[in-house]
């Protein structure tokens, strides 16, 4: 009787570690039976691609767990099954992210131009919009001013915020000792994370229109409300930062008689200091979008404004928002949606800069180790 | 008393002190702002409270105009939780524990750069590429599951309503949730992994035994940052949602957001409207504060649990 | 250079727990005391107290005093900073700044102080400091690279350089070489012999053959179980505490019967 086994015509798949399982070419042809089928059925109901993708799509997950069941057993058939519904998750997740970033390349590319990134709105209206979709000529007037709101409130933000934040930063990691006023701080630096934007823009509208005189709005104010969505995340990164940076180098420091604020200086932000400025960077990324701050804040105007401290002052956002919602002709929108994806496009590569240098930044000035 | 170790110590410590105090100083600051935006906020909305009620928007008083967008704000958040959350779980679960290692930091690096796409560009993407591309599907459903209350047709002919602009919120959020949940899932200790899979069990297994209970506070804290951001998110709305009354049905026009309500409303209000706005605003603070409490205790409360301190 | 340390009564807290319990010892310049015992016996924390890295902790506090030449570490007015640029200590783990070039270690307690100093004092410097931690011939031609580079033994002789450059009285090593093969090992026991020509040293370890191949004078530190304070049981010399131990305790130690 053991001989027939030894000698039966495929020994490798009788070995015990090996039996039960499903040959490579098994998912590939379930992948292949649900795309026929769910083919059938979505003509069945009048065939569409997305119907077909979809039906096919559930079709495999289904039959994969029964198929690897009949084979593998129920643990393995569950593993298959969880492992495909996440990869159908990730694929989902995709489809709308490939579709903005391909929506705003398509739509961006054709309306710029030097002309866009070097004029302002500053007399452009709707009887201009109309007379170059009648002509046929190219789409006037720009973003200029936007891009220049946009730089200066960013700035000003940044340069109230990046101190405050570290500061307090530093509070929290180096000198607190865990009580109550830390305890405190951290708990109102998290509700401050949860802020909408929205209200950290109405509460410096508030704030200064009690001092100047309701409905006072400038870049400055703008500033603000973004200092005000930007601190908890500078606190929160350096926190972070702060706290990955080993004890024993402090400890070294203390021990060759430095003192805390010069090994605070000198050796805990410095270790730290690529971690810090990737974090600012990336906080910089999420408050140069917003939007609805700057709308009730800085207002919107069409011509440039170098000053933050007097006058209105539009960014990117505020401008893409107002030529989508009040384009400037009503009757022709196309020049509008235009210079608003145009914006986007610009909006979205700076942001996408300012990532990269983030990168770069965490690369580059991480802490060497010689290998 | 004087003698090798007291000297020179006074001009040294002066350095700590001022170094110590400017720290204190800052953190205190953090303090002063948030009480100032509370403060603010109320100082600015009192008028609303104390007015007659038939001088507030609708004519009935200030509760019977807020509730409505209250509600809608909350449909709005609760239909992109739906959505982002098991995506958002699923797409973190793939690049930490399924895709393959040199691809996985790729796509967390895409995820990431997704995290930082303006709002105000979804909400462009939204009314030029999802609207359109919903309103078959609307159609569709008013007709064969119209007799649900929330598809109850005639179905929307732009696209622009509760449910395009809960998608809108939803693919806004997936990055949150997925790259928060990642870093935890990626944190779990190697050694519980391998105990798990020594034990002989499946991926889906070592998932179950030893990546949740590690990450659930994370997850949960990541599902609710989420939820803060689609709470308080302005510019997607307002410009996918074409607004109106509440109405349960969210295939049609209708309903509103507070934030959206505030954006639209602000550029052109004055006296007892802008207050209004400001006291709406105040409700929206007070929504995403409970949230972010809620939050933290379910954090708290996990935490002895997971091992994650 | 090199000074005495008399230690007089010392308790050690954290919090409200004794720590260490009722210390007397003194040890003389220009010698190797060597702290042993098991673990949780209190022998770091009480090395800590001797230059106030304990301080560094959070609720840990002394009473008692330490002198250093006659003058009390916990004395009004004495800044521990001052304390610790006389007292250097070298830890458990080699921690070279990874900031820093192994030039900008070995000058690290003193420009991070912002002493000014010219370049070829420092060049001067960073060769003496090497050169007496035995590092200078396989460093000297790459100063300006990170000093996180360098093996684990050599990383923990850059340690001590960068102790020994800020011309301590007392140099303290916690375990300095639990972290190191044995080869590492043995250079930084060599070190120690010669450093001790200059330098008060007390070292602290694990290993009992190390205690008594470096150390003049041996000390041992011991609890009488959980949560019971640490006490120094026997000090004396090295050769009589391995040979002839006065204390049962003592003896059963280094005999290897507990620990």
């Amino acid at each position: 009787m053991p001989q027939l086994t030894t000698t039966s015509p495929a020994p490798v798949k009788r070995n015990s570690l090996t039996k039960n399982q499903l040959p490579g070419w098994a998912n590939w042809a379930v992948l292949a039976g649900s795309l026929i089928l769910g083919a059938a059925l979505s003509t069945l109901i009048g065939f569409n691609v997305i119907a077909w993708a979809l039906i096919s799509a559930a079709l495999f997950v289904i039959a994969g767990y029964f198929v690897t069941l009949s084979v593998e057993g129920g643990r393995k058939a569950k593993d298959r099954f969880v492992t495909n519904i996440i990869v159908a998750a990730f694929i989902v997740a995709l489809l709308p992210l490939v579709s903005v970033i391909w929506t705003v390349l398509a739509k961006g590319i054709p309306g710029l131009s030097m002309g866009f990134l070097t004029t302002s709105m500053n007399g452009m209206t709707g009887a201009v919009d109309n007379a170059s979709v009648q002509n046929g000529t190219e789409v006037l007037g720009g973003a200029y001013h936007a891009i220049v709101g946009t730089v200066l409130i960013t700035l000003w933000a940044t340069i109230i915020s990046v101190p405050i934040g570290l500061l307090a930063a530093v509070y929290l990691v180096e000198y607190s000792k865990g009580g109550a006023l830390s305890r405190a701080i951290t708990f109102f630096v998290d509700v401050m994370t949860g802020i909408p934007s929205i209200v950290a823009g109405l509460f410096a509208a508030a704030f200064f229109g009690l001092m100047f005189g309701p409905g006072t709005r400038t870049g400055f104010i703008a500033a603000v409300a973004l200092t005000v969505l930007m601190i908890p995340v500078v606190i929160r990164s350096t926190e972070e930062m702060l706290k990955i940076v080993p004890n024993e180098l402090r400890e070294a420091a203390y021990a060759l008689g430095v003192r805390k604020w010069r090994t605070i200086i000198k050796v805990v932000v410095p270790t730290a200091i690529s971690g810090i400025a990737s974090g600012v960077t990336l906080a910089i990324a999420r408050v140069i979008g917003e939007t609805a701050p700057i709308l009730v804040t800085a207002g919107f105007v069409n011509s440039i404004n170098w000053n933050v401290f007097s006058g209105w002052m539009a960014t990117l956002p505020t401008f893409i928002y107002r030529q989508l919602m009040n384009p400037t002709s009503p009757t022709n929108v196309d020049p509008s949606a235009q210079r608003a994806w145009a914006a986007a496009l610009i909006l979205i590569v700076f942001v996408m800069l300012l990532n990269l240098i983030a990168r770069l930044i965490a690369r580059i000035f991480a802490p060497k180790t010689g290998r | 008393m004087s003698n090798t170790l007291t000297e020179g110590g006074a001009k040294g410590r002066a350095g700590d002190k001022v170094f110590s105090g400017l720290t204190l100083f800052a953190g205190c600051l953090i303090l002063v702002v948030l009480f100032a935006v509370a403060a603010f906020l109320i100082l600015q909305a009192m008028p609303t409270f104390a007015a007659d009620p038939a001088k507030i928007t609708g004519g009935e008083g200030f509760w019977v105009y807020i509730w409505p967008i209250v509600i809608g704000t909350l449909i709005a958040a609760v239909i992109a939780l739906l959505i982002a959350t098991p995506v958002g779980i699923g797409v973190a679960l793939f690049i930490s524990h399924f895709a393959p290692r040199k691809m996985a930091q790729g796509l967390g690096y895409v995820v990431d750069l997704l995290a930082a796409i303006p709002s105000v560009v979804y909400g462009a993407w939204g009314i030029a590429v999802l609207a359109p591309a919903l309103v078959p599907v609307y159609g569709w459903l008013a007709e064969n599951a119209g007799w649900i209350p929330i598809f109850q047709g005639p179905a929307s002919q732009t696209g622009k309503t509760m449910l395009t602009a809960g998608i809108v919120l939803s693919v806004m959020i997936l990055p949150i949730i997925t790259s928060l949940s990642r870093e935890i899932f990626l944190q779990t200790p190697k050694l519980h992994e391998e105990a798990a899979l020594a034990m002989g069990a499946t991926r889906w297994e070592m998932i179950r035994m030893a990546v949740f209970p590690f990450a659930r506070a994370g997850v949960i804290s990541a599902v609710m940052l989420g939820l803060g951001r689609a709470l308080g998110e302005t510019m997607a709305v307002a410009l996918v949602l074409s607004s109106g009354a509440l109405i349960p049905s969210l295939i049609k026009s209708g309903n509103q957001t507070i934030a959206a309500e505030i954006a639209l409303n602000f550029p052109e209000a004055f006296g007892l409207r802008l207050s209004e706005l400001i006291a709406a605003g105040l409700i929206l603070f007070v929504i995403t504060l409970a949230v972010n409490m809620i939050a933290r205790w379910i954090i708290s409360r996990h935490k002895e649990f997971s091992g994650a301190n | 250079m090199s000074k005495r340390i008399d230690v007089n009564d010392l308790n050690v807290y954290y919090g409200n727990f004794l720590a260490v319990e009722g210390v007397n010892i003194n040890i003389e310049p220009k010698s190797v005391t060597a702290f042993i015992g098991p673990s949780g016996c209190g022998k770091s924390t009480f090395l800590r107290t001797l230059n106030r890295m304990h301080e560094v902790l959070p609720g840990a506090r002394v009473e008692g005093e330490v002198l250093l030449d006659g003058e009390n570490l916990y004395g009004q007015g004495v800044d521990p900073v001052t304390v610790r640029s006389q007292i250097g200590m070298v830890f458990q783990r080699p921690n070279p700044f990874p900031t820093m070039s192994i030039r900008d270690n070995v000058l690290a307690g003193v420009k991070l102080n912002n002493k000014r100093m010219s370049k070829s004092d420092a060049d001067a410097l960073v060769e003496k400091s090497l050169t007496g931690a035995n590092l200078w011939n396989e460093v000297k031609d790459r100063l300006d690279k990170p000093g996180s580079g360098l093996s684990g033994g050599q990383q923990q002789r850059l340690c001590i350089a960068r102790a020994i450059a800020v011309k301590p009285e007392v140099i303290l090593m916690d375990e300095p070489c639990s972290a190191l093969d044995p080869i590492s090992t043995l250079a930084i026991e060599d070190l120690i012999e010669e450093l001790k020509n200059e330098y008060t040293v007390v070292i602290v370890t694990h290993n009992m053959q190390q205690a008594a191949r470096v150390s003049d004078k041996t000390a041992f530190f011991n609890i009488a179980g959980t949560g019971k304070p640490g006490k120094l049981i026997e000090y004396n010399e090295t050769g009589l505490i391995f040979s002839n131990p006065q204390e049962k305790a003592t003896e059963d130690y280094v005999s290897g019967r507990f620990g």
